[in-house]
């Protein structure tokens, strides 16, 4: 135990001398690099801008509320899309992701290069946003729907596969000898020792992932991928701000619903 | 014999004639089918409001194949400046922004464990972790580069307010899953709230807190990436304009300094992980 001696009474101290010192200097050493990192931001803003930024923001909440509600009829289809670009790209991604994770997965790989292969793909995917996927799908096939359900697939791939491919690891290898004892084949082993035991944690993780593609697939439309993030940007291009505030409504309602939805599956299945 | 046990027999008497089928997933076959069917129906209904311009497909696949092609010719050098700037951009909102988006949240998170915080705090405590974590990072900075005009420190504020509704949810929770003995026993000794907080909360959650910040600092340079798009600044706008100019070399580049800083980071918070906890 840490003790302090002070007027020779001890005092009890949580951590001794050493280790405390030690974080404060990493407490230290992350101020200094805050500030360091706070100068170039700064050098880098135009601080003119910010003297009237309360005016701004104040102008504009006032222009978004009330939302124009009699849009909202013609918002329906686009919300459709976007519904249908999540839902399509997420069941596209997590057919590419479920072998691809039996590939990465230690326990389960037929070849280290294959899994060193599997995971590249997977820490790809993972990194780099279904905006910037969906930016450079737009270029090579057009802009639509079609962009944006692949731009999400490919996103998909990395967080399921990842996911996935921790769950195979984690699986109890009890039931694999048991039914490798059978004499069963590889698949056959895959089928019946390793697939029972995934399968929540699979369910689990696609819905998951389903309610964040939601989310990401709202927004999409920025850059031409369809959805309803087309009618916002028009709105947005238009400076019309009631009509924004309108599609931000439905994106916290669909957002909020898909959320309740997936909770309540996730709590099924696990 | 209830009809459970019945069909229980059935299979086993199957089993020992080598006829054995494992349990389906559905216990229901009614609803096993009719899901199926659902799903069959949704997939006709999305195949025809999704109208694909085949020709235009087949037109961009040798841009496609162009693009995958670049990743291995990347081209770090031609606009080495600009790479350059936009990465130190970025960098350096994500450290700031998550350094200031951990100080906020972590009074919210502790407003939002229900096992600390009185009602009314709670309730508006989880009112913003819900607003902050409803929109994407992309719509609040168009909001802010909207308000505080374009560069860097509207990304600043985007990406600190993304950080609040995270770091506070996931803190929050750990709070409320935190043991209740040792914050018993600090309080019977007659401690005052702040520290209550620092001996009998803060040593419990600080190992998970470090791990969530690490990965926040991850997440958070991956949105760097993007929010360019709309001027807030980073790397965003050098991807933004290298992929409109269809100069993929220069994308590649990119792309592959994001992946391998993200792989960077991956590998150092897995080892910082191992060693705090």
């Amino acid at each position: 135990m840490p003790l302090m001696m002070n007027n020779k009474t001890p005092v009890w101290r949580r951590r001794e001398p050493l280790a405390q010192r030690l974080i404060w200097l990493a407490y230290f050493l992350t101020v200094l690099l805050f500030l360091l990192c706070w100068k170039i931001v700064s050098d880098n803003t135009i601080w003119e801008f910010l003297a009237d930024a309360h005016i701004q923001a104040a102008s504009l909440i006032g222009r978004m509320i009330p939302p124009q509600w009699s849009i909202s009829g013609s918002l329906l289809l686009p919300l459709w899309d976007t519904i249908n670009i999540a839902t399509v790209g997420t069941a596209l991604g997590v057919l590419i992701a479920f072998p691809l994770a039996f590939l990465a997965a230690r326990n389960t790989s037929p070849h280290p290069a294959l899994r060193a292969f599997a995971l590249a793909v997977i820490v790809s995917s993972r990194s780099i946003n279904a905006l910037i996927w969906a930016i450079l799908l737009v270029t090579i096939v057009g802009p639509g729907l079609l962009a944006g359900m692949i731009a999400i697939a490919l996103r998909s791939i990395g967080f399921v596969g990842k996911l996935l491919y921790e769950a195979i690891e984690e699986i109890q290898v009890t039931p694999v000898e048991a039914v490798t004892a059978t004499g069963a084949g590889r698949m056959q082993i895959l089928n019946y020792a390793v697939l029972p035991q995934i399968m929540p944690a699979f369910a689990g993780i696609t819905v998951y992932r389903w309610d964040i593609n939601i989310r990401e697939s709202t927004v999409l439309g920025l850059v031409g991928a369809g959805g309803i993030g087309l009618q916002m940007n028009a709105a947005i291009n238009n400076l019309a701000w009631a009509q924004v505030s309108m599609v931000f409504v439905l994106i916290f309602a669909t957002v909020i619903l898909s959320e309740w939805v997936s909770a309540k599956v996730r709590h099924a299945v696990i | 014999m209830t009809d459970n046990s019945l069909a229980g027999a059935q299979r086993i008497a199957a089993a020992q004639n080598g006829q054995w089928q494992p349990l389906p997933h559905i216990s229901s076959a009614a609803l096993r089918w009719g899901l199926n069917a659902a799903a069959l129906i949704y997939l006709v209904l999305v195949y025809f409001s999704v109208d694909i311009n085949w020709a235009r497909v087949a037109q961009g696949l040798d841009r496609g194949v162009a693009f995958m092609a670049s990743f291995f010719s990347p081209d770090f050098i031609t606009r080495g400046g600009e790479i350059a700037i936009g990465l130190r951009e970025s960098l350096t909102m994500t450290f700031v922004a998550t350094v200031l988006g951990i100080a906020l949240a972590i009074p919210v998170g502790l407003g939002a464990a229900r096992n600390i915080a009185p009602a009314p705090v709670y309730y508006f405590c989880r009112a913003i972790i819900a607003l902050s974590r409803t929109f994407q990072e992309i719509i609040i900075a168009i909001l802010f580069v909207a308000m505080f005009g374009f560069g860097p420190l509207a990304g600043v504020m985007t990406l600190a307010f993304a950080t609040i509704g995270f770091m506070a949810k996931l803190l929050a929770e750990d709070i409320e899953d935190a043991q209740r003995d040792p914050m018993e026993a600090v309080r019977a000794t007659g401690a005052s709230w702040l520290q209550w907080i620092n001996y009998a909360v803060q040593p419990q959650v600080m190992p998970r807190l470090i791990g969530l910040s690490l990965y926040r600092l991850d997440i958070n340079f991956r949105e760097s990436a993007i929010i360019g798009i709309v001027g807030a600044g980073g790397i965003g706008a050098t991807l933004n304009t290298s992929i409109n100019r269809y100069d993929y070399d220069t994308s590649a580049a990119v792309l592959l300094v994001i992946i391998g800083i993200v792989l960077c980071s991956e590998y150092l918070s897995g080892y910082v992980r191992k060693w705090t906890a």
